[in-house]
């Protein structure tokens, strides 16, 4: 009955062999390269049968501390894809002048500053945070787990589901063209027929699923499951601005699932939210979209002020000045982040009344900012600052983070964003603050947190020639910027007239080379740390004289984080302790119950992601089979009531025994 | 220098004029000079405003900022572990003193630069008309405005000069000293209108009217260009405006009558067709009504206008029987329908390669460049 | 008795600074107890705001109805008043279960489900008559801003509660396998919740686009 060709739709929708760019040398190269570099590991894996542990102890695990790194493990290896965007578009705009076209055509150049956007915030920097967050927050609050923890294994497979969803992109169709918030009626079906957008949309709805749900698992466990005595004024820092960045996120990403699933019916069914014709308004979708995404910028930033605090504070030996005020600023930022978003599109005409509103509260914001910037000076402030990597990534930030905040003020006037907008000045002024705040702050958090998570230090001299590189490379990135945004160039373009402008672009490819020896030098120092390990052993579980629980039990800690649940009578609980002559109890262990691994997040995620991929190339009999899937297994897994288990009390003894031998070798049992 | 004068009117912009002038404009500018910073020496009295905006807010700043970075440096030197001789206070962690600084302080700045804010975005909107040529010099009575139509077109600018009745594509130009009022628009997708040198931006969108006013207060030719993301051409949709004398200016509507023909509403369809690097175009005359057709999406014949549509909804729409009224206000759908590339087209909707597959700008750009050389868009890759 | 010493402990913690504070819970576990009521709750908030967006987005398009029908054209007020007494009516009917679930009472809690359940697919099968009679009469969500704003935002209420009908089977179920153990009246509180959740919105949007858009 069917013809070829309506067989082939039937069974592929549009999805066809040309869509594979087989004929398209750099992706041939990048494709064999991801090939054969997945290839070696995969075989690395099965060679040293690494894939039962690796099923039973990871992919299967809800435990949030291996949650956690597995998080901060996406966002390196997305943070490689996001930054050879940044090279292929600054090489680009270093290049195409006058009559050199470059070697990006347009259609090819937006895609890659759209995936650009949208990895780096929703693939490395979320999954930063999310990750650093999934793996203190327990330890700190001395707690054994997250609230959910079978929903945190899901959430993380979501958001790594989003990510490969993404990621196909390079090797079957395309990416979206229409930027990394897919501004209408650019993305809309009729202006954007092809799939890239397709791609944008599901994998961003995949994604957000995830950061919701671990949004609402965070709020809770800090919520219900701190330990004992720790009121939320005896909380770490670090759980304040989690707390609230969890708060942002449940609070701020629904409204981006709800507008990516107008934007999919836009696209999907034909409805007309936000075309130009028969009622449709795109104005609508800037503000909708802004209100997720200012907030956005917060849930960013916010954990990595709580890293600063923390690093400040432990490396100065000192308590952390202000502490009170410093919760009141994070939670004013908090509620003010939502009072802002207009200050995007000021542009737009909304009247001078609208106008100068949303600018004089995103002004009002800079207060609690700046509050907390002299909360951390004040910190520093007589005490005995011992710069280890984290400590240099603070200061640097501290310097950097408040240029960039004094040109997001600047912005934020609107006649001065009126010849400011969209220029290259607010490119930098952003990655002023996203590069100089939070990746700072994360590394800031990694090299800090390092040491727990794996039980020995970062190596000290590549940790910090990865700084010196990752801190001038910025600067000779992004100060040009900040000059091509003052001569009125706008961002995005594919290739300027004049020629005038190329040695700054130049520049700025050159800083784009530094960080990428900054990148590269991150990698020999996990290398180099990882073959010296023995040497950097901290057998202690407190490497840096630390202040807050997580330092109190081992490193790595137990499954079970802490033997005993701590109590708590102050800020610095662990410092308490310290000083208070603590003593380890050696008997009376009970026996700890646990919640089980799963395989129901993971299988999940896969299904999610063929899920999408059907959806995207009109599949629909994929779409419709994988969708009933998640349904039918999502009900069996609420069929499965045995979802705990004890961890035996001699397990238990044995663990903490081997843990007084070790501590009695360092000397301090 | 003309620095604040925006400000000029108040005791307190002039005070604190004369200070961060004095603080920030000889070492920023002397720096900078060497550069074609426009935004910094712009050329119109609006962009002037702006940028005289932008100083005394980064001035204000700075008055935080600096001390802020300089003590980091201090104190992190100060305090370095190996220093044994500073002091060391471990458990100093309040000062009400302190706290009630660290929050006055930036509090106190932002009021400044609140109260700024204010008066610079009213007086500043892009909708009020000018108020004045120059600082000291009032707008003569007898003064009309210099209206212009403009359109943001898949990838091209066209303006409408009515008082003239002649239109220009990708090039524009002004009489010195005489006040402008920009209507803007767009045919397709978002798009912002800007001359870094003449005044900030504002977007054009499409079935919807901005407004945008300016004056050029110097002679010369300076850069336009779109500085909102709009597709394919994006890069290119730039255009020269010229500051002429009032002789000029008249040689260049004259020049535009000379060679121009007339931009009919067929005539506009098919520019409006998407094409990259479009050359400069001049109409003698144009389409009655054709600006406002544009702004209300109907210059196709047969289509319904915004207006006509708002006048129906606001009195509850037209029933159930109304069917074919859809199809008079299809809009978005006329690339395709055409056979011309979307602004975001690629594949698979039109085969057209997703990545680097195509030489970018090899083929003439004509005015008509992708839609005419390829009206079937399968063959624009294979 | 855990919490006992805790207590005990603050008290210690002020009073005098020389007994060295006690530190540890030696009691054993330490299991913090309504975690999932709270993480639902957030969960039903996030929810919440879906819908918000989907009222605001029906407030700025609700009149942009393209030269077409508008609500007086195509709403049929009685209907959907039988439509909202039914959702109402399983509002009720779930708290009769909630209340049988109290007594230990599983027959009555099954039979109460079970009436929940009928009145829900009623609720479910008007809605699906309605929107097919306006999609044969022309108004389909592609016709205008109006309609796409008003599909969306009923259909996903409408979705929602067809997906807490299947909750709803599978607890039943769950209900005759094991009966009303704590797992099992936890996961009836969590969709107790969702369905007044659900019902709330209704009202929302009966009022809101229903009345206001027919009677305005």
């Amino acid at each position: 009955m069917f013809s070829d060709t309506d067989l082939q739709k039937l069974l592929f929708g549009r999805l066809t062999l040309a869509d594979i760019p087989y004929h398209e040398p750099i992706l041939l190269v990048t494709f064999a390269g991801v090939a054969i570099g997945g290839l070696a590991v995969l075989a690395t894996i099965t060679y040293f049968r690494f894939w039962g542990p690796l099923w039973r102890d990871w992919f299967t695990s809800v435990d949030h501390k291996k949650i956690g790194i597995m998080y901060v493990v996406l966002a390196f290896v997305m943070l490689l894809r996001g930054f050879a965007d940044a090279l292929l578009m600054r090489s680009q705009q270093a290049i195409a002048f006058g009559a050199n076209e470059g070697y990006l055509p347009p259609h090819h150049y937006d895609q890659i500053f759209t995936a650009h956007g949208v990895i780096m915030i929703f693939f490395v920097a979320m999954p930063f945070v999310t990750g650093l967050m999934n793996y203190v927050v327990p330890l700190q609050i001395g707690a054994r787990d997250v609230a959910f923890p079978f929903l945190n294994n899901f959430s993380f497979w979501m958001t790594v589901s989003g990510a490969i969803t993404v990621m196909i992109s390079l090797f079957v169709g395309e990416f979206s063209r229409a930027t990394w918030l897919g501004y209408p009626p650019l993305s809309g079906a009729d202006m954007s027929p092809g799939v890239g957008v397709d791609y944008w949309i599901w994998g961003l709805q995949i994604a957000g699923i995830g950061t919701t749900l671990s949004g609402i698992n965070l709020i809770a466990t800090i919520v219900k499951m701190r330990a004992p005595g720790m009121s939320l004024m005896k909380m770490p820092i670090f759980c304040w601005t989690s707390l609230c960045t969890n708060v942002l996120i449940v609070a701020a990403f629904p409204i981006l699932a709800a507008v990516l699933v107008l934007l999919t019916l836009d696209r999907y069914v034909g409805t007309h939210f936000f075309t130009n014709d028969l009622g449709g308004n795109p104005m609508m979708y800037f503000n909708l979209i802004w209100i997720w995404g200012h907030p956005e910028v917060y849930i960013l930033i916010l954990p990595a002020f709580g890293i600063f605090s923390e690093v400040t504070s432990t490396f100065c030996g000192k308590r952390l000045f202000g502490y009170t005020s410093m919760v009141y600023a994070t939670v004013v930022i908090t509620i003010l982040s939502y009072l802002v978003w207009l200050h995007h599109f000021f542009t737009m005409g909304s009247g001078a009344n609208v106008n100068s509103f949303f600018g004089i509260t995103t002004m009002i914001i800079s207060i609690p900012t700046g509050a907390k910037i002299f909360n951390w000076l004040f910190t520093m402030y007589r005490g005995r600052i011992r710069f280890e990597v984290p400590m240099l990534w603070t200061v640097s930030f501290m310097v950097t983070f408040v240029i960039g905040g004094m040109t997001g003020v600047l912005l934020a006037v609107p006649p001065a964003d009126f010849v400011l907008h969209n220029s290259l000045f607010l490119i930098a002024h952003f990655h002023n603050v996203i590069i100089g705040g939070v990746l700072f702050g994360m590394f800031a958090g990694v090299n800090y947190w390092w040491p727990k998570a794996f039980g020995f230090k970062l190596d000290d001299f590549w940790g910090k020639v990865s700084f010196w590189f990752w801190t001038i490379g910025f600067y000779v990135a992004f100060m040009p910027l900040y000059v091509l945004g003052l001569m009125g160039v706008t961002r995005r373009a594919q290739h300027f007239e004049d020629t005038a402008l190329q040695p700054w672009f130049i520049v700025a490819a050159l800083g784009a080379g530094l960080i990428a020896l900054g990148i590269g030098a991150t990698i020999v120092q996990i290398a180099v740390s990882i073959k010296n390990r023995e040497a950097l052993r901290d057998t202690t579980g407190d490497p840096w004289g630390g202040r807050t629980l997580e330092w109190s039990t081992s490193s790595p800690p137990p499954d079970y984080n802490f033997a005993f649940t701590p109590v708590v009578h102050q800020l610095d609980a662990w410092w308490q302790m310290k000083n208070r002559n603590f003593a380890r109890p050696a008997t009376g262990f009970h026996a700890i119950h646990m919640p089980r691994n799963t395989a129901t997040g993971v299988i999940l995620g896969l299904i999610s992601i063929v899920f999408s991929f059907a959806m995207i190339w009109y599949i629909w009999w994929l779409a419709a089979l994988t969708f009933a899937a998640t349904i039918v297994i999502s009900i069996l897994h609420t069929f499965n009531y045995n979802r705990d288990f004890y961890i035996p009390a001699e397990t238990v003894v044995r663990t903490e025994g081997q843990r007084t031998d070790a501590l009695a070798v360092a000397g301090r049992a | 220098m003309n620095a604040l004068r925006l400000l000029g009117d108040r005791p307190f912009g002039a005070a604190a004029g004369r200070i961060l002038r004095g603080l920030l404009l000889l070492p920023l500018f002397g720096l900078l000079a060497g550069c074609n910073l426009t935004v910094m020496f712009p050329a119109g009295d609006v962009a002037m405003q702006q940028r005289n905006l932008v100083l005394a807010s980064t001035g204000l700043m700075l008055l935080i900022i600096l001390p802020v970075i300089a003590l980091t440096l201090l104190f992190a030197w100060r305090y370095r572990a190996s220093n044994t001789e500073a002091r060391h206070d471990p458990d100093w962690d309040h000062s009400t003193g302190l706290e009630v600084v660290i929050w006055t302080a930036p509090l106190l700045i932002i009021i400044a630069l609140g109260a700024l804010t204010w008066i610079s975005t009213h007086t500043l909107d892009p909708f009020r008309p000018l108020s004045r040529l120059e600082p000291g010099k009032p707008i003569p009575a007898e003064t009309k405005p210099l209206e212009v139509q403009v359109v943001a077109l898949d990838w091209k600018w066209l303006f409408f000069l009515p008082e003239y009745n002649v239109a220009v594509v990708n090039e524009l130009a002004a009489p010195v000293n005489r006040p402008v009022t920009f209507k803007l628009t767009s045919a397709s997708v978002m798009n912002a209108f800007y001359i870094p040198a003449l005044a900030g931006m504002i977007y054009a969108m499409p079935g919807m009217e901005t407004k945008l006013h300016a004056v050029i207060n110097k002679p010369g030719t300076f850069e336009g260009l779109a500085s909102h993301y709009s597709g394919t051409g994006f890069s290119r949709m730039t255009f020269k405006f010229h500051g002429l004398d009032g002789d000029g200016f008249d040689k260049w509507i004259a020049k535009a009558k000379a060679e121009g023909k007339e931009l009919s509403r067929e005539a506009f369809l098919e520019l409006e067709r998407p094409s990259e690097n479009a050359p400069v175009m001049y109409y003698a005359s144009f389409a009655d009504g054709l600006y406002k057709s544009i702004v209300g999406m109907c210059a196709v014949p047969g289509k319904m206008c915004m207006h006509e549509m708002m006048a129906i909804d606001a009195k509850g729409g037209a029933g159930k029987d109304s069917r074919e009224n859809a199809a008079r206000l299809q809009y978005d759908n006329r690339h395709t329908e055409r056979g011309d590339d979307a602004p975001g087209a690629t594949t698979p909707a039109t085969h057209r390669a997703p990545r680097s597959e195509e030489p970018a700008g090899d083929s003439d750009h004509g005015p008509h460049g992708k839609g005419q050389n390829s009206p079937a868009p399968n063959q624009t890759n294979n | 008795m855990a919490t006992h010493a805790i207590d005990a402990l603050h008290r210690d913690s002020v009073a005098e600074p020389d007994d060295v504070p006690v530190f540890q819970d030696l009691e054993g576990e330490h299991h913090p107890e309504g975690s999932t009521m709270l993480g639902f709750w957030m969960y039903l908030m996030s929810d919440c705001l879906i819908f918000t967006v989907l009222f605001a987005t029906y407030a700025v398009l609700g009149r942009n109805y393209a030269a077409g029908p508008s609500p007086k054209d195509l709403f049929d007020l009685s209907l959907v008043a039988v439509n909202t007494a039914m959702l109402l009516f399983s509002s009720i009917t779930y708290g009769f279960a909630m209340l049988a679930m109290e007594r230990d009472d599983l027959p009555k809690t099954q039979l109460w489900l079970a009436v929940t359940g009928l009145f829900g697919a009623a609720f479910i099968g008007i809605e699906l008559y309605e929107f097919a009679h306006l999609i044969h009469e022309g108004a389909t969500p592609q016709r205008s801003a109006f309609l796409s704003a008003f599909f969306t935002l009923v259909g996903t209420h409408g979705l929602h509660v067809t997906f807490g009908l299947l909750w709803l089977g599978v607890l039943m179920l769950q209900l005759r396998q094991r009966g009303l153990i704590v797992e099992n009246r936890r996961r009836l509180m969590c969709l107790s919740m969702f369905w007044h959740f659900l019902d709330v919105i209704w009202i929302g949007v009966f009022t809101f686009v229903y009345l206001m858009g027919v009677l305005q």
